[in-house]
């Protein structure tokens, strides 16, 4: 799923200074799973941008709203009869959603709530990390079903470079070196011959390098 | 030139089959050619060649081509560097033709420290391709004569290929299938990481011989003079890859004030003298960083001198 | 001008707050009447929004009163709201709102004498901050 972590409610303050009626917009995707952008989230952003204005003694006007998600428009069109009311909508979903809003309501101003950062999942309850950074060509086959594009710093295919140390990457205690585990992995497998063999330089052109991205599924367009 | 891939002094040396000895010099961190050249005229009759490092550390310095060419004006062979950090592979193959062009005839294809370490950490990440993949887009360039995408090169270059090898990091079973790797890749040279730890390594490089290594590639074993306890320290802590044994820490220690520098070269070299006879070994390469006003007393005192002319 | 009667909220739990309540009422002791209570069948029920809340609502201040780290009866309700409270705290001070005006206290069931003492504290601590809403 795509994980994000929520803006520093200073920086969305900042955002919606100016406006007096705002909407906060969640959704029950992604971000209500790693508990950035549910319904309850919204509840929270909302009591404490009221809590803020309160204590300075402005008014405000803080409404909420949780979508199914905002990354299809069946489901921001619902916003459709109500949206125009406000100055200011804040979007908590990943990155997709504030633009699907703005694409659909252009007259409104439309501010992100949450950094989006990755693709992962949880590793234990409060705890996510990344595992794919959308290539465009899956190749974790070849790394004992691990993806060093990913998850190795320096993206290396031929992997571990002199920095590894005791399964820590070179940058930080903190991250796991995957090579390591890699090597050892397809060493236990008795598959270390592959690890030998060469891989060559890889085709960014699948990955956001070649330009931004569109799927179609010709079958299913109307 | 025939029999020589690149025909520089570093690869007619052990071609030749003498023991070769190599040094380092780090470009400015600006434009100071005349601190550059000072430091290099240190070097100049004390080693067959000297490494100039790339951004290292990920500290921006003057580009290793430029200091490279700077070196080769001072009538020395530099070994040019080029890590896959900060270039793409269209940019990698234009320096290197850039660099042969002007007379460069070593490079060392190396991965990178990553971008957190250095000073300019907001930096974006490059690795288009990797070390390996680097040391095959040389070895394609020379002997095939062909771009990565296929294309011909109009006139190739002729550069010995080095690439780095560290005998110290995880997993360690696997070091030396790595560094087949890269011999299988296109490398005709190594260094490795500087070597502290001389059981370990005197290991590794069994293995390498047991492999037959050592006859398809040169190895040459890093050294690195200690200059002080703090120094061993900080290598042993925070350098990553970096083996330091608590005896030499100790050793240091026992040195007394003052005297601590002089036992970290004594140690550098007793190292040198076994790496003289050790088995798969065709030389040393020494990094006194900053230190380039010692090697000619180091090389002298490890009877590495006069360098031979071949 | 009249002396400022912060209004407090107070969460507490079935089991260690409430029978502490109970030995309190028995010593004819009893809470001023501006501390609220609100009572949950553990701590570990409380919710960051119901934390919040109450400064939506004006309130000075807001305690949660739950058992011991070690005598929860639902085991680790206590020590999920304690991490609550701290993230309140975080979140009051990133908001310019005083971190005091929210805490938490670890009673045991029969105290009661404690009871009423943290309700004081609490009082005491608010009366210092002044009110939460600019006058």
């Amino acid at each position: 799923m795509i994980v994000a972590q929520p803006k520093p409610i200073k920086e969305v303050l900042e955002m919606v200074k100016d406006f007096k009626k705002i909407l906060v917009v969640g959704c029950k995707g992604c971000v209500t799973v790693c508990n950035v952008g549910g319904a309850k989230e919204v509840g929270i952003l909302a009591a404490a941008i009221r809590i803020a204005r309160k204590r300075s003694g402005q008014d405000i006007e803080v409404d909420e709203h949780t979508l199914e998600r905002q990354c299809d428009p069946e489901y921001v069109d619902e916003l459709a009869e109500t949206i125009h009311e406000y100055d200011a909508v804040i979007s908590i979903a990943c990155g997709v959603g504030p633009q699907f809003l703005s694409e659909r309501y252009p007259a409104v101003r439309i501010f992100p709530g949450v950094n989006t950062q990755f693709m992962g999942g949880a590793e234990a309850h409060g705890i996510w990390s990344e595992r794919c950074a959308g290539c465009g060509t899956c190749v974790v086959h070849y790394f004992g079903g691990l993806c060093p594009i990913a998850r190795c710093s320096k993206s290396l295919l031929n992997g571990p470079c002199g920095g590894s140390s005791h399964g820590k990457c070179e940058i930080s205690k903190d991250v796991e070196c995957i090579w390591d585990t890699i090597v050892r992995k397809m060493t236990e497998q008795g598959r270390l011959e592959e690890l030998i063999e060469f891989k060559p330089p890889k085709s960014w052109t699948t990955a956001r390098d070649g330009g931004p991205r569109r799927m179609m599924r010709e079958e299913l367009v109307k | 030139m025939s029999g020589y891939k690149a025909g520089s002094n570093l690869e007619k040396v052990l071609k030749s089959g003498q023991f070769a000895f190599t040094g380092e010099c780090g470009p400015p961190q600006g434009a100071n050619v005349e601190h550059l050249r000072e430091k290099a005229g240190h070097l100049k009759g004390c080693v067959d060649a000297v490494n100039v490092t790339d951004n290292q550390t990920a500290v921006v310095r003057m580009s290793s081509w430029a200091a490279s060419l700077i070196l080769l004006q001072e009538g020395l062979e530099p070994n040019f560097q080029m890590v896959c950090r900060d270039r793409n592979r269209l940019a990698i193959q234009s320096d290197i033709l850039g660099v042969y062009s002007l007379g460069v005839r070593n490079m060392l294809c190396l991965s990178g420290d990553h971008q957190s370490f250095g000073n300019h950490p907001d930096a974006k990440n490059v690795f288009d391709i990797d070390s390996m993949q680097l040391i095959h887009t040389v070895k394609t360039m020379r002997d095939d004569g062909k771009f990565l995408n296929g294309q011909d090169v109009d006139v190739p270059p002729k550069l010995f290929i080095g690439a780095a090898s560290n005998p110290f990091a995880e997993p360690f079973d696997f070091r030396v299938y790595r560094l087949a790797k890269k011999i299988a890749a296109g490398a005709d040279f190594i260094q490795t990481q500087c070597i502290y730890n001389m059981d370990r390594f005197r290991e590794f490089m069994k293995r390498a011989v047991d492999m037959g290594l050592h006859e398809k590639c040169y190895i040459l074993a890093g050294v690195t003079p200690m200059k002080s306890v703090g120094m061993a320290l900080y290598m042993a802590k925070q350098v990553p890859g970096m083996d330091v044994p608590d005896s030499l820490i100790q050793r240091l220690r026992g040195a007394g004030k003052g005297k601590v520098a002089e036992e970290g070269i004594r140690y550098a070299l007793e190292q040198i003298e076994e790496f003289k006879e050790m088995e798969g070994v065709a030389g040393v390469h020494l990094m006194a960083i900053e230190w380039e006003h010692r090697v000619p007393e180091i090389a002298e005192r490890a009877g590495v001198l006069p360098r031979p002319v071949v | 001008m009249s002396e400022f009667k912060p209004r407090i909220i107070a969460f507490c739990c079935s089991n260690c707050a409430s029978s502490a309540a109970n030995v309190a009422n028995g010593m004819k002791k009893a809470l001023p009447d501006n501390v609220k209570i609100v009572q949950v069948p553990c701590t570990g029920r409380i919710e960051v929004l119901h934390l919040l809340r109450p400064f939506e609502e004006g309130a000075d201040g807001v305690y949660v009163a739950g058992c011991q780290e070690d005598s929860c009866q639902y085991v680790n309700g206590i020590t999920q709201a304690a991490k609550r409270v701290a993230h309140v705290k975080k979140m009051l001070e990133e908001l310019d709102v005083e971190p005091e005006r929210i805490n938490l206290f670890n009673l045991s069931a029969g105290k009661g004498q404690e009871y009423v003492e943290v309700a004081y504290q609490m009082i005491d601590t608010v009366k210092n901050l002044g009110p939460f809403l600019p006058a």
